[in-house]
């Protein structure tokens, strides 16, 4: 598997040719670099993944941990030391194939997309950078390293939001997206601290006499590294930058804010699952209810946005809830006794990767053909983009969970997961699908049905896109349509064993009648042009609609903490004591330097006389001293 | 107590190059300071010849009273120092000057005195015959010369071009 | 054979600081390096007496007064070729006018 080092390497490289060179040619060679690389990374890990699952089990039937590069890179004491490397086990093989297969997709896509922008270059070598550090974080072999490449992510992930660096509204956006994750991932590095101060390494699974020593502490440190992953993976309360993200370029969206980065907190959980397993069962706990408080969270606001990338970006939160529930409800490693969920979740994600970049391609085909975000502006799309509106359509039927699609599946076995663990928690979880089923048709049909706002269209006729757009949506969407007969158990699962996923028939038929109900519900409200019921229900509740159109006042807290409170209270006296203080104490030897430099100054008369003469009462003076003494 | 001729040479020697450096360094025409470096030139190799270093003494006699005095003669004709001599510099300088000169000589007057030097007598006397010294000038082995030899060569090959390039006209 | 040590150091004590004085005072670069000579020949003078006295066996330094001569020699021919050389631009050897090399 040593082929495996290219994976890294090929991004990496067109990343800093087209960063170097890129302005220099033509835009469509530019992008041919980006695509035929990440095509190469995209063929070599479906190569990597077939070469790992088609390997015989070892004798305790999971699949070996491969590490095929391992450097030692920042030595601190012998037992102690960052390294680099690749490690290849089902998850990190799993997550190979969806970054680059949905990072391929968006490559082709954007061909589209950002076709005649003017920094087309710049956008194509900074996809390659954030594709770079996004492999880079899923094969680390360590929580150091996968730290050095978590904040490569969010690096790239600022710069790809701000990428209309002209439009302030991107700028506060990425500053925020930046400035929140930064300040999440502060508890991430303090975390890791703990852990390799009290467990004495970096690597993911350390030896047991290490963790033994370290088992008080632990709880703490996967805490404080869950608040890291809380950050990336937007849970409440951190959940603020994501729906601002929105202001990149949709093809962004769809790789970085719906399919790969945010993810990275689940596979973070899902990295130290076995460590919470064994040591932190209680964190687990946290991780779910943080979860599904998000997942409720979010789904409530989604229903009443207007913007359409605002939805999805809620909508992925919410699925993002649902990956870290999946996850939270473990009490143990195997399938059968509790560890369903760490297959659920893993399986989730894989899905929603693929479903969640069709809808936010397929909204950037929208965005494209309406320039607008705003769903006024659509309404009866179905005529003038057939392609984008049935890829859609399956979309929202898979992340509805509805059968045969893909995310039935997985949310079927989360929720079985979820009833396993409490029958309060597999409840609220089947609302909260039913909820997401209802927001996804409501987008759907105010996109593609409903109202249609015939002057706008008239002037300006939407037009399907080009293929370029809409061939990554029909390879999601077959994706999509066949990603839910994976025998994913067979290949990730909590304790590496075989697991055939077979369907809990009351947990699956109790699903599905609410998400049909809920689409019943939404096709009733929101399918004609027409829409009583939902202008109605508005206007009895003005407060609860205005509160969830401005997502329950999230933003408008933290402002508060952050200028009320920490500003006011901290940042000013510290903004003081530095502009008096330090500053002062610069400000006195940069001026006591200066003062003595034109003191001592007409002593350089350039007459060398007296320069001897002082020169000579030195060694006077030198010599009487030494003769004193 | 007996005095010996060789001290009444060195007494008489001795006192004329003391008033001559004096001289040397006070006199208002430079001329005249010219010359009593001269004088004092002459009587530093008779301190030569005295120490039995013959040829050090001839060279001294060659060098520096034949060639640099003369040199300095026609520098002086050339520059025309003779005619600006009697510009005295500030009275603080001049203080400063002869304080610190004082104490330093005083400073090493007192720490000669105080080391106690006890030789006064020449240990076999022999003059120094110019066969040893050439052959300690060219010798490569311990306490041999050659290679300062060398290097002096050249050094005085470069500052003689040297004095060419800075002194011709352009 | 009996004059004491002692005697050439006084004597080239007073040239080195008579020397020194005509360093210090005097205003004519000429001058000056009549004085630097002085303080040559004083350093060489000792140089010559401490070999005869105290290390009579071997000659280091009655070589360094030697070369003492020569590097004096090659001083003084470069010193005056620039003095030639100032006076030529500035009409002037006084040390007080000549501070143009002063950063």
């Amino acid at each position: 598997m040593e082929y495996t080092i290219l994976i890294l390497l090929l991004p990496i490289l067109s990343f800093l040719i087209l960063a170097l060179a890129g302005m220099k040619m033509p835009h469509r060679v530019a992008g041919f670099i980006g695509t035929l690389s990440l095509g190469a990374v995209a063929v070599l890990s479906y190569v990597t993944a077939y070469g790992y699952f088609t390997q015989p089990r070892s004798a305790g039937g999971t699949f070996a941990t491969l590490m095929p590069y391992n450097f030692e890179w920042l030595p601190f004491t012998p037992a102690l030391h960052i390294d680099m490397g690749i490690l290849l086990d089902p998850i990190s093989v799993m997550m190979l194939v969806v970054i680059s297969t949905v990072s391929f997709m968006v490559h082709i896509y954007s061909f589209g997309y950002m076709k005649g922008e003017k920094e087309f270059q710049r956008y194509y070598a900074f996809l390659s950078l954030f594709t770079f550090s996004m492999l880079g974080l899923v094969v680390a072999t360590n929580i150091f390293q996968m730290y050095v490449f978590w904040e490569l992510v969010g690096v790239s992930s600022y710069l790809l939001i701000g990428f209309y660096y002209t439009k302030p509204e991107a700028i506060s956006a990425s500053k925020k997206a930046f400035i929140v994750t930064r300040f999440a991932d502060l508890g991430f590095l303090i975390g890791i601290l703990i852990y390799g101060y009290y467990v004495g390494t970096f690597t993911f699974a350390p030896a047991t006499e290490n963790l033994m020593q370290g088992a008080l502490m632990l709880p703490w440190a996967l805490g404080l590294m869950f608040v890291g992953g809380a950050g990336k993976s937007s849970m409440f309360p951190l959940h603020i930058w994501l729906p601002d993200a929105m202001e990149g370029p949709t093809p962004v969206s769809a790789l970085i804010h719906a399919a790969t980065m945010v993810v990275a907190g689940v596979y973070q959980v899902a990295r130290l699952f076995p460590l919470y397993i064994a040591y932190a069962p209680e964190t687990l706990h946290i991780v779910a209810y943080v979860g599904a408080f998000t997942a409720f969270y979010a789904v409530s606001v989604a229903c009443a946005q207007s913007d359409i990338k605002r939805v999805l970006a809620f909508s992925t939160i919410s699925q993002i809830g649902f990956m870290m529930v999946a996850l939270g409800v473990c009490t143990g490693m195997p399938s059968h006794e509790g560890g369903l969920g760490n297959m659920a979740s893993m399986f989730h994600l894989f899905t929603h990767a693929m479903f969640k970049a069709l809808l936010f391609l397929g909204a950037g085909c929208i965005i494209h053909a309406v320039h607008s975000n705003e769903m006024s502006t659509m309404g009866g799309l179905r005529k003038y983009m057939p392609i984008t509106h049935i890829t859609f359509l399956i979309a929202c039927l898979a992340i509805s969970g509805i059968p045969p699609f893909s995310g039935f599946f997985s949310k079927d076995e989360i929720l079985t997961a979820c009833f396993a663990f409490s029958p309060v928690m597999g409840y609220v979880m089947t609302f909260i699908a039913g909820m997401t089923a209802f927001y996804m048709f409501r987008l759907y049909y105010g996109i593609f049905w409903g109202r249609e706002n015939k002057e706008l269209h008239a002037e300006h006729v939407p037009h399907e896109c080009p293929l370029t757009m809409t061939f990554p949506l029909m390879v999601l969407a077959a994706v999509t349509c066949v990603a839910g007969f994976i025998p994913f158990g067979h290949f990730v699962t909590g304790d590496g064993l075989s697991y055939d996923i077979h369907l809990e028939s009351s947990v699956a038929v109790t699903s599905c009648v609410v998400a049909v109900i809920a689409i019943a519900l939404a096709t009733f409200m929101y399918a004609r042009s027409s829409q009583p019921v939902a202008d109605s229900l508005a206007r009895r509740f003005p407060r609860l609609h205005e509160a969830a159109y401005r997502r329950f006042y999230m933003d408008e807290i933290w402002l508060f903490v952050t200028k009320r409170i920490i500003f006011r209270c901290v940042s000013t006296p510290l903004a003081w004591f530095d502009r008096h203080v330090i500053d002062g104490f610069m400000n006195f030897l940069a001026w006591s330097t200066r003062a003595s430099g034109e003191e001592v100054q007409p002593m350089q008369s350039g007459r060398i006389q007296s320069y001897v003469l002082w020169f000579l009462s030195g060694i006077i003076v030198l010599t009487l001293i030494l003769l004193a003494v | 107590m007996e005095i010996t001729l060789q001290e009444v040479v060195f007494g008489i020697i001795a006192l004329m190059m003391a008033v001559c450096s004096v001289l040397a360094v006070t006199s208002g025409k430079i001329l005249r300071a010219a010359t009593a470096l001269l004088f004092v030139l002459f009587g530093t190799s008779v301190l030569y010849f005295m120490l039995g270093y013959t040829y050090l003494g001839a060279v001294q006699l060659s060098v520096y009273a034949g060639g640099i005095v003369v040199l300095y003669v026609f520098s002086i004709l050339l520059t025309r120092s003779d005619k600006n001599m009697n510009e005295r510099i500030p009275r603080g300088r001049w203080f400063a000057a002869a304080v610190t000169v004082l104490v330093g000589f005083v400073l090493t007057l007192f720490l000669l005195f105080t080391n106690g030097f006890a030789l006064n007598s020449i240990p076999a006397l022999q003059e120094l015959d110019p066969e040893t010294v050439g052959k300690a000038l060219i010798g490569m082995g311990k306490y041999q010369f050659v290679l300062p030899f060398e290097v002096v060569s050249v050094l005085l090959l470069a500052c003689m071009i040297g004095a060419i390039m800075i002194a011709r006209k352009r | 054979m009996d004059i004491h040590v002692i005697s050439y150091l006084v004597l080239s004590t007073v040239m080195l600081f008579a020397g020194v004085y005509g360093f210090f005072t005097r205003r004519n670069l000429l001058a000056t390096l009549i004085s630097v000579e002085l303080m040559l020949n004083a350093t060489n003078i000792k140089f010559a007496g401490f070999n005869r006295y105290l290390f009579p066996g071997v000659l280091e330094g009655h070589f360094f007064s030697l070369f003492g001569i020569a590097i004096s020699a090659a001083e003084t021919a470069v010193a005056i070729a620039i003095m030639i050389n100032v006076y030529r631009n500035v009409r002037n050897i006084q040390t007080d006018d000549i501070s143009d090399l002063k950063g």
